[in-house]
């Protein structure tokens, strides 16, 4: 294999090993911290199934950014949701074997990259544009953005303006990722700029801002049932204090805290 | 600006572009060293507190999660920069919620991740140093944990929750504002807020008593340490002295004399506000709780009922249950010892608006409408009930039983504009620790999209006055209001109006 064959293997590997430690580590530290008291956010639902649809509405539909902003909203609903679409239309390249029916008809989700791009520079617009959201952000606010329009634009050069590379070195370079059996990518300049940052964000996944993807479920806020009076909700840490405080019940003297 | 050109904007208020350190400084006063040792914190700032100060992040990441989380998970959308009205009254960009989590946010990428450690140009990482903290000290203390921010930010991060727990993180080094914890050593001491002891407690009710009874010839009680009553009434102490507020206390009292249910203030209790929340201090917190469980056990009440006041209603509805084991649903033999001895028929605790609104519901009181007929109100939903308790658990109870108490004594109601009420009330200004001298020129700007609104309601359909149910907000708007050209006079609590309105039983005809 080419050194830069070997190159991009490793670099999968590495940001994928980084993505799933790094994201596990992330997720067991919130599921492990406690939320010692209950703050949920107005309109907060009383019912768990309240919740469930609270978040399912967040993370489908983004219903508190629409509500925030609809400018942002149509940006950033219709970036994430060609992001979805088309890592669809991408699963068919990693497909060990067999490929299903349903993958063979995902062609059309290309057109998926229009919105992705239209959000992006949506994105970017305003972050360059208005003064409030250029203060709050930094370098990597930007490159961030600038790396996943780099993914999108070199996609679009090479599906919509017949830059394709070998088709063939594509699928047995993904699907060797998948099965361990390595092969030669495509050495296309435009094909090493797509995947390229594709493998490097999924490594910083972790330890950037894009964790709030995990966030969203675990944000008390809008987590919680709005029960505090029907129910006891009280922490680990809360609860050993209230032992070890000793109050005395009969005479009801509290020793202090 | 004509009314027109202001409807375009969903806050009443243009979005002003950003005026650098408009509101740079000092910040408020801070704690001297007895006032901070009162409260268990350092005196004075510790020499290593860079080092205490990061011990202390690390800890309070690992006790909250909303910490933990909100710090990870901004994504800098900025949807909630134009949201808080500090900002909109300000301009100065560390006023903007994400702007001012990231006070705390750039201290903990700088020492606790990956790319603030190795990268920290790239991420906005900073050390946590003498200017940092000033920052620190200054804005978080320009942040009335409205949590306005957070009904809008599609992450639900609450800037409150940084806001105490930056707070929490001083304290601990010993930098603590005077404000709050001055009071906290009050409450501690002496059981309220005022430092007013039990005899002068004892002294204002029997004023009031005879105030009433001149006025209506009513025999209305404000009964003190009664025990065995039916309901333990926690109000904040601002009701027994300041105005508007007593009148408030009026209402409680005259509700309670037609209502025919037996109860009673406690002398040792005689404090709903808990400032504990406002420094993120969940002890502190605790011990102001306690005290109420003390009382409730100590007069053997069967139900214990919450004034108007808005954090203490947080603090009753959503934190009680939890610090103190007043509520329902406890199965240890702590929180059981208080929820066997409490009537369980009855959310414990209620909300004043509640046990007023179940009255009515039933038809227990009768009003003269017309007695307010002078006014047209608008009610101002205080941040604290409206954005974290609930009442009467139906859905959005806390915006509609305070309205439909307000309209059984009043014919006139007018709503202000539907972006400044309910889940996204504006703020007045002085929630959150903030409502000394010190901080007044934050108070008048923070009040401003209040009251922009409060304006176009007066144009537009006549209001003249504004109704609340929280006792910082009662004062906030009585100082500000002629700021912005208003009668402070037109502020008043709820159960004022039904107090003016309600028409009493005297005890001939009983
Ligand atoms: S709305 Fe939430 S995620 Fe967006 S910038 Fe503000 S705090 Fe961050
Ligand atoms: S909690 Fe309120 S005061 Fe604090 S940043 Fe958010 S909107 Fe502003």
């Amino acid at each position: 294999m080419s050194l830069i064959s070997i190159f991009f293997t490793l670099f999968f590997y590495f940001s994928v090993l980084i993505f799933i430690t790094g994201l596990s580590y992330k997720v067991v530290q919130y599921w492990n911290t406690p939320a010692p008291l209950k703050i949920p956010i107005a309109p907060a639902p009383l019912t768990k199934s309240g919740v469930f649809l609270r978040l399912a509405k967040e993370v489908f539909l983004f219903a508190t950014l629409f509500k925030s902003s609809k400018w942002t909203w149509l940006f950033g609903w219709s970036f994430h949701l060609a992001l979805v679409l088309l890592f669809f239309r991408h699963l068919v390249y990693f497909w060990p074997g067999e490929i299903p029916l349903i993958l063979l008809k995902t062609e059309p989700l290309k057109y998926a990259a229009y919105p992705l791009i239209f959000g992006l520079i949506g994105l970017l617009g305003r972050r360059i544009f208005v003064d409030r959201v250029r203060y709050i952000s930094a370098p990597s606010d930007y490159l961030m953005l600038l790396l996943i329009i780099l993914i999108g634009a070199s996609g679009m050069l090479m599906t919509f303006a017949n830059n394709h590379p070998n088709m063939l070195l594509v699928k047995n370079f993904a699907e060797g990722l998948i099965t361990f059996q390595w092969s030669e990518l495509p050495k296309e300049a435009i094909f090493l700029a797509h995947i390229f940052p594709v493998f490097f964000l999924i490594a910083i996944f972790p330890i950037s801002k894009l964790l709030h993807g995990p966030g969203i479920f675990f944000a008390p806020t809008l987590n919680q049932v709005d029960d505090a009076r029907k129910k006891r909700h009280i922490s680990n840490w809360a609860m050993q204090k209230e032992k070890n405080t000793k109050i005395d019940l009969d005479h009801n003297q509290d020793k202090g805290s | 600006m004509s009314i027109n050109s202001i409807e375009k904007f969903p806050t009443y208020l243009a979005i002003p572009p950003l005026k650098k350190d408009s509101m740079a400084g000092n910040g408020p006063f801070k704690a001297s060293i007895e006032i901070q040792k009162d409260l268990g914190f350092p005196g004075e700032k510790v020499d290593n507190w860079q080092q205490v100060a990061i011990n202390k992040i690390a800890e309070t990441k690992s006790k909250y999660r909303s910490v933990q989380v909100f710090l990870d998970s901004c994504m800098k959308c900025g949807v909630c920069t134009d949201k808080c009205h500090y900002y909109l009254g300000t301009a100065d960009p560390k006023n903007m919620p994400v702007a001012r989590q990231d006070l705390f946010r750039s201290v903990y990428r700088r020492h606790f991740t990956f790319a603030g450690k190795y990268f920290p140009k790239l991420v906005g990482a900073k050390d946590f140093d003498e200017d940092m903290l000033d920052d620190w000290y200054n804005y978080f203390h320009q942040c009335s944990q409205c949590r306005r921010c957070a009904v809008f930010c599609p992450i639900g991060i609450d800037t409150a929750e940084i806001s105490m727990a930056a707070r929490e993180i001083m304290n601990a080094i010993g930098v603590g504002q005077k404000y709050p914890n001055q009071i906290l050593g009050k409450i501690n001491k002496i059981g309220n807020n005022l430092g007013m002891p039990e005899p002068a407690l004892r002294d204002t009710l029997a004023d009031l008593e005879e105030e009433i009874e001149e006025e209506t010839g009513a025999s209305v009680k404000l009964p003190l340490d009664i025990k065995n009553s039916e309901v333990l009434m926690v109000t904040p102490s601002a009701d027994f002295f300041a105005e508007p507020h007593i009148d408030g206390l009026i209402g409680y009292a005259k509700v309670f004399h037609q209502s025919g249910v037996s109860w009673t203030l406690s002398s040792y209790a005689s404090e709903a506000a808990n400032f504990g929340m406002f420094i993120g201090n969940y002890d502190v917190m605790r011990q102001g709780a306690l005290r109420i469980r003390k009382a409730a056990l100590d007069l053997n009440v069967k139900r214990v009922v919450v004034g108007e006041c808005g954090h203490a209603w947080r603090v009753a509805y959503s934190f009680w249950n939890t610090l103190t084991g007043l509520g329902s649903g406890g199965s240890d033999e702590y929180s059981l010892k208080l929820q066997n001895q409490l009537d369980s028929n009855y959310p414990q605790p209620q909300h004043m608006i509640e046990f007023t609104y179940d009255l009515i519901q039933r038809d227990k009181l009768s009003f003269d409408k017309s007695k307010n007929d002078h006014r047209v109100v608008t009610f101002h939903d205080s941040c604290n009930v409206a954005r974290g308790s609930n009442m009467g658990d139906i859905e959005n109870g806390q915006f509609i039983l305070p309205r439909e108490v307000i309209k059984a004594a009043c014919n006139n109601f007018s709503d202000m504009h539907k972006s400044t009420i309910k889940s996204a009330t504006f703020c007045c200004g002085g929630g959150g620790g903030l409502l000394t001298d010190d901080l007044i020129d934050l108070r008048i700007k923070g009040a401003k999209p209040r009251m922009h609104a409060l304006k176009r309601s007066e144009q537009d359909n006549g209001v003249n006055t504004l109704a609340a149910i929280c006792a910082i907000c009662k004062s906030q708007f009585s100082k500000v209001l002629p700021n912005y050209d208003f009668d402070p006079y037109m502020i008043v609590s709820v159960h004022q109006l039904v107090s003016d309105a309600i028409i009493l039983t005297k005890d001939s005809e009983t």
